[in-house]
Formats: structure tokens, sequence, C-alpha cells
């Protein structure tokens, strides 16, 4: 069902004074897959995130999206061609109840201005109206809507999870990347996530690239897998291949093999 | 000759701001505070010196070094009584109480004495020097060469000292340097009193070289300190003095090149072209959040 | 619907204020001092509220807040005093320029973040001060004199529509982009807002309102000089907005009445006002760093939730 090529990244990589973070990174994803990029601490995972959207300029190499360079985007631009995105720590709007934290994120897709809002118009109504719709069906996906009054801190931390993911969707996104959406869930809930993310993709006809610690996770639902060590790319392929590559075992899942067999 | 005059009278104003100037520059690398109620320090520095002298019959050097006990004592005293509370709280709560601490000093000494000038008595001998046609007043010189030797036991302290030691630690990383062993608190203490040890010195050279002190005198000075802070890169010893004498040295141009009135203003365009344009300063590194 | 109800309920209420002073005043219960008392009650709320919707609601913490008052006061006397035009066109004027210098303060600034944005607004509001006090125009130093063209219904009638404006621009997809940029402004940019339009935009609104304030506060005096503006000016709004509670407008409503009221009862011993002020400002800090009302809203306290209020800082 691989569509076409919707993300290109060639060469990238950036520079923070004489490190280089990430350097000579390469991925192409097509229209509706769902890749993963693995790869020990301190590899670039987040740092390769923070390049295709925005938060960092790449110091080389080009990124392209759906035809269109991103490179020089600020982050909302990004967003607003289409890809969205969750953190590792996460960041709600802590003091916004979580409809409000939703409602942001379709912030770009409504149209009333500022002028109508102060003067109260009827376009003012229409869009508020909107928002308010769309983001209830949001969280109605992510069983979120009996906690709507709630303010956002207040949410248990599996929920906070799934509302920043609720958050990143209501934002119209064709690539979804997820920065370790499983970290810190227990062994249900990183499986109830798992069956979200599918579900997810299927329904929003999305993209999906997940930054994930969580082996099973990545293996059990990705198509094809990226893996970053010292800020470059050392493999690629289906989970199968990742599993067998011997650079890979060596430079990651070499711990892991061992301490299984241990 | 006129403008070799007008440069010397820059770096004698530049060497008080830069001595104000390395109290917040050393607190701002220690806690990360503006601390507003610095300027504030820097007048009471003034009164001291003031009444040491008209009071208690000191001499220069004496009231010199009474200032600079009392206020080291006295920064102590509203670190711990208003700053150490908010350790952990917002960066702007923190503000808010220095803003607060400074109303407080400022008003707190005109309701005890009143706002009138008091006029500082002459107890430096000052005769003019004829340098290639520029009349340099040996008092100028004078203030340099205090400025320049209190610089000097402020680097000794800093790099070649314990609680040196223990202050650089703990501005680069608080918690680690607790995990060393080292007393956070105490050092944090140290820095303050260090810092308001040379406002109190600025404080009563301030007086001498111009002669007028009043309870509101700390504002101008404290906030152009603070430019000349940010100047040199804040945080950075070395920064404030380079930033100090600069701005003296500029203002007094601005002055001779017969803008007087907007002398004041000079000093705040150049501190919002440098926030703009270069915030770490001269000397400083940009850093960036992490995401 | 629920909103239009309490939009009508705030109408309401505004009138019944308004109705009930004007009854003060005229039957001589209190007597004409209290007037300018009201006066200048309902400017300090003006500048309050209109620093709120920078500090509490976008979160861009801004100390120079008394630049932007200048500005509206001298621009706005101008149009009276030397063109001679009438004082509402002259309050307008006064408003417009002050959000251009918003613009021109904010478009630079508004790039600093926490205590360097506060300090570059400070710089820039002593730079105001400094021009005025360059002016030959406006009289430099000695001041500019102005009649006395304040009243108090022209001054309710601003104060009303000041806080129409600030309400009905935090409760919309705008207000909440401006929440989400205190809230994390890394997230709202990911999000797809723009957060330096969005604090430009915040911050010329807040010049708007506080210019058109400064045509009232100058219109109120006989004569007006820049050393009415100094940063002290600032850190009474500044003050008034943290009492109240960052994020909470109706704290900064009534933190305005409170502090309009000890300074009117202190006015003849000015040292003990700040001393009281400033330990205000500290034990608040240390003590209840959220100020009187939190982040909440005192519409919440009567069940009118929907109204909806703009929740507060950390």
């Amino acid at each position: 069902m691989a569509g076409q090529s919707l993300l290109q990244i060639k060469n990238a990589g950036i520079q923070f004074g004489g490190l280089k973070a990430v350097s000579g990174f390469n991925m192409e994803i097509n229209q509706g897959e769902l890749i993963g990029l693995i790869g020990p601490n301190g590899a670039g995972k987040t740092t390769s995130f923070n390049l295709l959207t925005g938060v960092y300029v790449p110091t080389e190499g080009d990124i392209s999206f759906n035809g269109e360079r991103l490179n020089g985007l600020a982050p909302y631009q990004v967003t607003r061609k289409g890809i969205s995105r969750t953190f590792q720590n996460i960041r709600l709007f802590n003091e916004l109840s979580v409809l409000d934290n939703v409602k942001v994120a379709y912030h770009s897709l409504a149209k009333h201005s500022i002028i109508s809002s102060i003067l109260r118009l009827p376009s003012h109504f229409a869009g508020e109206k909107e928002m308010e719709e769309k983001s209830l069906e949001f969280l109605k996906i992510f069983q979120l809507d009996r906690f709507k009054d709630e303010k956002a801190k207040n949410l248990p931390y599996g929920q906070q999870r799934r509302l920043e993911i609720a958050r990143a969707l209501a934002a119209g996104p064709k690539l979804l990347l997820l920065d370790e959406p499983a970290a810190g869930m227990n062994p249900q809930e990183t499986h109830e996530l798992m069956e979200l993310i599918a579900f997810i993709r299927n329904q929003f006809n999305l993209t999906i690239l997940l930054i994930e610690h969580d082996m099973q996770l990545v293996m059990g639902i990705c198509e094809r897998i990226y893996v970053l060590d010292h800020g470059q790319q050392i493999a690629n392929g289906t989970p199968e291949e990742i599993r067998n590559n011997p650079k890979v075992i060596e430079a990651y899942l070499g711990e892991e093999v061992h301490s299984d067999h241990a | 000759m006129e403008w070799l005059q007008q440069i010397i009278n820059g770096i004698s104003l530049g060497s008080i701001y830069a001595l104000i100037a390395l109290g917040y520059t050393m607190v701002y690398g220690i806690i990360k505070l503006i601390n507003f109620a610095h300027g504030d320090v820097f007048m009471v520095g003034a009164f001291v010196g003031f009444y040491a002298i008209t009071g208690f019959g000191l001499g220069f050097f004496p009231a010199l070094i009474l200032s600079m006990v009392i206020c080291a004592i006295f920064g102590v005293l509203i670190e711990r009584i208003a700053y150490k509370p908010l350790r952990n709280a917002t960066r702007i709560a923190a503000l808010i109480t220095a803003i607060g601490m400074s109303l407080l000093i400022e008003y707190g000494v005109i309701y005890v004495r009143g706002a009138q000038p008091e006029a500082y008595p002459n107890v430096l001998p000052n005769t003019t020097i004829n340098v290639f046609g520029a009349q340099i007043s040996s008092q100028s010189l004078f203030i340099l060469g205090i400025s320049v030797a209190l610089m000097i036991i402020l680097q000794f302290i800093v790099h070649k000292t314990k609680i040196g030691k223990a202050m650089r630690a703990v501005s680069h990383d608080m918690d680690a340097a607790r995990l060393m062993g080292i007393n956070v608190d105490n050092t944090i203490s140290a820095t303050f009193a260090i810092g308001s040890g040379l406002a109190g010195a600025a404080g009563v050279i301030f007086g001498v070289y111009y002669t007028k002190i009043e309870p509101l005198m700390g504002v101008i000075p404290g906030l152009k300190a603070f430019v000349a802070a940010v100047l040199g890169g804040i945080g950075i010893i070395p920064g404030a003095m380079v930033g100090g004498l600069l701005l003296g040295v500029i203002e007094s141009i601005v002055s001779a090149a017969g803008f007087s009135l907007w002398r004041d203003a000079a000093a705040f365009v150049i501190l919002i072209l440098i926030l703009i344009f270069r915030p770490s300063g001269i000397f400083g590194k940009n850093t960036r959040e992490k995401v | 619907m629920k909103k239009a109800k309490s939009f009508w309920l705030f109408i309401i209420l505004a009138v019944f204020v308004y109705g009930l002073i004007q009854f003060l005043l005229t039957s001589e219960v209190l007597n004409p001092y209290y007037q300018n008392m009201f006066i200048v009650m309902a400017i300090n709320i003006m500048l309050a509220v209109s620093l709120h919707l920078v500090i509490g609601i976008t979160g861009q913490f801004s100390i120079g807040h008394a630049g932007f008052l200048a500005v509206g006061a001298y621009v706005s006397a101008i149009f009276t005093m030397k063109l001679g035009l009438p004082f509402p066109i002259a309050l307008l004027a006064g408003g417009v320029v002050a959000a251009l210098a918003g613009l021109i303060v904010g478009i630079p600034s508004l790039r600093l973040k926490g205590d360097y944005l506060a300090i570059a607004t400070l710089g820039f509001a002593e730079i105001i001060r400094i021009v005025f006090l360059n002016i030959e125009y406006v009289g430099g130093a000695a001041g500019l004199q102005v009649s006395h063209l304040t009243t108090w219904t022209s001054t309710f009638i601003m104060l009303v529509l000041t806080i129409l404006i600030v309400v009905n621009f935090t409760n919309s997809r705008h207000g909440r982009a401006c929440i989400a940029i205190r809230e994390n402004e890394i997230a709202a940019d990911a999000m797809g807002i723009n957060t330096t339009y969005y604090k430009v935009i915040a911050f010329a609104i807040g010049s708007l309102l506080a210019g058109i304030a400064g045509g009232l506060y100058s219109h109120n005096f006989y004569i007006i000089q820049p050393t009415n503006f100094g940063f002290l000016k600032s850190f009474d709004i500044l003050i008034i907005v943290v009492l109240g509670g960052l994020g909470s407008l109706s704290g900064s409503v009534i933190a305005a009445i409170l502090l309009t009221v000890i300074s009117t009862f202190l006015q003849d011993y000015p040292e003990t006002r700040m001393i009281i002020y400033s330990l205000v400002l500290v034990f608040v800090m240390i003590f209840r760093p959220k100020g009187l009302m939190g982040t909440r809203e005192i519409t919440e306290f009567f069940g009118l939730g929907k109204w909806k209020s703009s929740k507060g800082g950390n």
C-alpha cells in the first residue's frame, strides 16, 4: 500500500560549534508508511526530529516534503506544511484544559480574524464552533473526552502522552512524528498505544515516523527501520533485516542480545 | 586635548560602573538573578561612607573598608531574607522580588533620613595634573587606581582561593557542586558578600568623586552597571570590567560631542542593540534551549 | 449562547457600577474629591488590564509599560493642545501611535526571553522618556500644559471597552494561541502557531490600550512631564498585575481597585506608600507567588465559568 514518496532527506546534518550532532542523514518515506527510527542514547534521533521540524536549521543537506524544500522554515511553517510532532519530554499547555490543548493545534485550520473575535462577528462564532466540534472529535477518538475540562497538567501520565498525540493530530498532519511515545508507560499502556497508533494511521491515512526505545514496539509495528549511531545512519531496512544486521547488533542491539542470552 | 580629558573622565566613571557591574554579573552568574537591589546597596555604601567620615571622623580608607564590610553584610541579609526562599521559584518571581527589595531599600532610607541630598566631605587631596595639555585631576587617577586594585583582588579571590573555586563550581552547575560537597548556600552568600562589598566601595568612591549623594542615587548607576554587565557578557567577571569602562567612555564621548541630554539614552540604546544582536555580550557564548 | 449571556451580565454590571458611582457623586454622599479617585482607579485598571494581556496571557515579561502610557499621554495632548482637535480623536490617536511604538519596540525585543526581555522593555521605556525630555515642542523637562478634559464618564466608557477588547481577544483562537505561547513556546510553535506574530500582536494591543489610558491620564492633569513616566510608573502597573495574579484579568481589576484606594489614602505619605508597595511585592512573591487570584477568574467563583477566562501563569 506504500504510495508515492512523501519525505526525502538527503545528506542532512547539523553542527553545533565543532561538534557534528548528525551528519549524512538520508531517509525516504513513502505515503502511508510507518517507519521506526532507533539508535542508542545520544545517537542523534531527537536532533534529526528537530532538523525535520525546523527547530534547528540543517547546516548541510536537503529536506523536502511533498516536493517542497523545508530547509530554513520555522517550526510553525513546517507544521502548516503537514508535519506535526510530539515531544520526548511531554510539552503540553499545562494550565489550559484538555479541550483547549487540542483547539490550539487546530488554530491554523480556523480562519476567523482577530478583528472578528474582538467585535464578536458571526465569523468568530462559526469558527470557534467548528474548532470546538473538531477538537471534541479528536478527544473522543482518544477517549479523552471525559477529561475535556480538566487542566492538562492534572491528567495521569499515560493520558498526557495520549493527549499530546491527539493534539499533534489536530494540527492536520500528513506526516506524524512521535518522539518516544511509549516512554514511561507500562506494558499494558504500551500495548494500547500500539493499537491506537495503528488505528489512527488507518483512520487519518497518515504516514508515521517514530522514535522508540521499546524494541518490541518498534519491531512489532514498523514496516521499515532506520538506525542511527553517533549521528550517522548505519542501517535501514525491514525489522527482520535490522534484527540480523551485524552493524546494528554491534552498535545497539549487541548489549541486549548478550543480556538476552545471559 | 579636551577629548583626552573626557576619556579620562569616562574611564573614572566607567571604573565605578565596573565595580557595580561586578556584583551584578557575579550574582547573575551564580543564581541567574538580576539583582535590582544591587544599585541600592551602592547607595547604602555611599551613605555609610558619608556617616563614617562626617560622624566618626574616619579617613578615606577606613571609611571605604567600613562601607565595604557593612555592605557585604547587608547584601548577605538581602539574599538570605528575600532571595533564598525563592531559589526554586521562577526567574520572573525572583526578578519581581528584586524590584521589590530595591524599592524597599530606597524608600526605607528616605523614610529613615529623608530624601534630601548630602554633600560629600572632601577627604582626598585634589590637584590637577597637566598631561599633554589635558587637565587631569589626581582624584580621577586615584579612583581608577583603587578600582583596578579591587578588581585585581577579586580576580585573585575568584581564581586562587577555595571560595572562588566553589563560586565557579556553583555557577557552572549548582547540583553537581552540591554533590561534590560544596556548601551551595554559603557559596551564594559569599558571592553576595563580595559583590555587595564592591558596590559599597563604588558608593564611597562615587561620593568622593561626584560629591553629591541622595537616596535614589543608586537607580541610574545601578541600571547602567547592569548594562555594562550585559555588554561584557553577563556572568563573566572580566566582561563586567571591560563593559563598565567601555560604557563610561561611550557616555563621556556622547556628552563631549554635545549631546549631554542624551547621555542616559546612550546606555539603553547600547543595551538594546547588544540584547538584540549579541545577547551573550562581548565575551559570552551563545546557548540554546534544549528541545 | 452561554457566552452571550455572560456578555450581557457584564454590560449590566458595568451600567450598575457606573450608575452607583454616578449616584454617589451627584448626591454628594462622596465628595468631589472621590471623583478623581474613581478616574485614577479606572485608568489604573485599564493600564493593568492592558499589561495583563502581555504578561498574564502571553507570558512576555514587559516592565516598560509606562513608555506606552507616555506616548499616548503626549500624543493625545499634542492633538488637543497644539492641533486643537476634539478629545475623542486625540484619545484614539494616542492609542494608535502607542500601538505603533509597541510594534517598533516589540518586533526586535520580543525575540528575547524572560529577564532579558524585561530589561530590554525597561530600556525602551527609558529611551521613550528621554526622547520626550529632549523635544522642545512638548516642553522638554518643564512639561506640557494640558486642559482638564478627562471626565468620569469618558474614562468609564474607555474602561468598559478595554475590558471587552481584552476578554474577547483572550477567549478566541487568538487568545488561546497567546496562552499556548505562555505555557510552552516550543510546543506552540510546533502546533503551527506563529509565535512571533502573536507576541507582537499582544504587545501592540497592550500598547494601544495603554496609549488610550495615557490620553485619559494626561488630560486628568494640568501639566505632564517626562518624570511622570519613569520606571517607577512602570513598576506601579507591574505591581498591580503581579498582585492580582499573573493570568487573571479579574485579579488585575481587583488589585488595581485595592492599590488605588490604598495610595489615595496614603497620598500625603509617599514613602510609606512605596514601602507598603514594596513589602507587598516581596511578601506576595515569597508566600503567594500566584497573586491574589492565582490563575482563576472571579466568574469561576460564581459558577459563571463560561465567559471563560484565561488561566494563569506559572
